[in-house]
C-alpha cells in the first residue's frame, strides 16, 4: 500500500512539475539564483545517491562488493564506455566480488 | 512553380528525415538505460504494473531510477517521493523554454508537458533555427516516451523471469546509472566540488539520520553552500 502511494505521489508531482514549467514565467526560472539551483541540484542529487547506495546499507556504512563496482564503473565512464557496458561490467564485478567473499 | 516546389520540397524532405534518424538515434540510446530500470524496480519488490505507472506517467529517468534506489534501501516515503521531485525540477524549467517556444494550448499543452525531458528539449532548441522544431520536439518526444516504456516493461520481464540469484550484483546497477548520468555534467571545477561535497555530508549523516534522508541533507546542504559561496 504504501509502495502505491509512493509511486503515485511521485508520478503526479513530477508531471505537476513538468507542467509547471508551462505557467510560471521564463523570467522567474530563468533568474541568476533560479538557474544555479536548478543546474546544482541534478549534480548534487546524483553523487549523494552513488555515495549513499554504494557506501550505505541501513543506518551503516558498509565497504563491499558494491565499491568493486562502482569503481569499474567510475573507469568505464571515463573512458566514454556506452551506458549498457557500464552498468553490466559493474554488476558482473559487483557479483564476482560478492562470489567469492561470502 | 512546380519546379520551385519541388526545389523548396527536396531540403524540407531531406532535414526532417534527419531529424527522424537523430530521434530513433536518442530513442535508442534510452533502452539501456530503461531495461537497468525495469529488472531494478522488480527486484525492489515493485510489481509490473508500477513499474509501468512510473514509466507512463512520471517518464523521467532520472526521478524514476532515484526514487526506485531509495525505495529499496529502506527509504521513507517522504525522502524517496522528495528525492524524485527535486531531481523533476529541472524538467520545469525545460518546460518554461518549450513553452516559450511553441506556446501551445489545451490538450497539446498537457501532452507537450508531459513529453518534456532532456531530450525532448534538446532536440526543439537545436531545431529552433531550421524551423523544424516542432517536429524534432515531437519526433523526440514521441520516439522517446515509446522506447522507454517498451524497455522498462522488459527489463521488468526478464528480472521477474530470471529471479534472485541471477540479477546478483544488481544493486550496483543504481549506482553505475547514476555516475553515467552524473559524468556529463561534471563539466567544471564547480560543479566536481559540489558532487563531492554533496557526496561527502550524504556519506556522513548515514548513521545520523533516517535512511533516505542523507541523499537530501547531501544534495540541499552542498547547494547551499554552492549558493553562499558564489556571493
Amino acid at each position: 500500500m504504501r509502495l502505491w502511494l509512493t509511486v503515485i505521489v511521485a508520478s503526479l508531482g513530477c508531471a505537476a512539475l513538468k507542467l509547471a514549467g508551462f505557467v510560471v514565467p521564463l523570467r522567474l526560472l530563468e533568474s541568476a539564483i533560479a538557474r544555479r539551483v536548478l543546474e546544482a541540484l541534478p549534480v548534487a542529487l546524483l553523487s549523494a545517491l552513488v555515495a549513499v547506495s554504494t557506501f550505505a546499507t541501513g543506518n551503516h556504512l558498509l565497504l563491499d562488493s558494491r565499491a568493486a563496482g562502482l569503481a569499474v564503473a567510475l573507469v568505464l565512464v571515463a573512458l566514454r564506455a556506452p551506458f549498457l557496458v557500464v552498468v553490466v561490467a559493474a554488476c558482473a564485478t559487483a557479483a564476482g566480488v560478492h562470489a567469492l567473499y561470502r | 512553380m512546380s519546379l520551385q516546389r519541388n526545389g523548396v520540397a527536396e531540403p524540407r524532405r531531406a532535414a526532417l528525415r534527419r531529424i527522424r534518424n537523430r530521434a530513433l538515434t536518442i530513442g535508442a540510446s534510452v533502452v539501456p538505460f530503461g531495461l537497468s530500470f525495469g529488472a531494478v524496480s522488480v527486484e525492489t519488490h515493485l510489481n509490473l504494473a508500477q513499474v509501468c505507472l512510473l514509466s507512463l506517467v512520471l517518464f523521467s529517468g532520472a526521478s524514476q531510477f532515484a526514487l526506485v534506489s531509495i525505495i529499496s534501501g529502506g527509504g521513507s516515503l517522504f525522502s524517496a517521493v522528495g528525492t524524485a521531485l527535486l531531481l523533476g525540477t529541472r524538467n520545469g524549467l525545460y518546460g518554461a523554454r518549450i513553452n516559450a517556444l511553441f506556446r501551445p494550448r489545451g490538450w497539446r499543452r498537457l501532452l507537450m508537458a508531459e513529453t518534456t525531458i532532456d531530450e525532448s528539449t534538446a532536440m526543439a532548441v537545436a531545431e529552433s533555427a531550421s524551423g523544424h522544431a516542432a517536429y524534432a520536439f515531437w519526433a523526440t518526444a514521441l520516439t522517446v516516451y515509446v522506447l522507454w516504456n517498451a524497455s522498462t516493461i522488459v527489463g521488468a520481464l526478464v528480472g521477474n523471469a530470471l529471479g534472485s540469484p541471477a540479477t546478483a550484483g544488481l544493486d550496483v546497477a543504481g549506482p553505475a546509472a547514476f555516475t553515467a548520468l552524473l559524468a556529463p555534467r561534471l563539466t567544471t571545477a564547480r560543479m566536481r566540488l559540489l558532487a563531492l561535497s554533496s557526496a561527502a555530508v550524504a556519506i556522513a549523516t548515514v548513521p545520523l539520520v533516517p535512511i533516505g534522508a542523507p541523499i537530501l541533507i547531501g544534495a540541499l546542504t552542498a547547494v547551499a553552500a554552492l549558493l553562499v559561496f558564489d556571493r
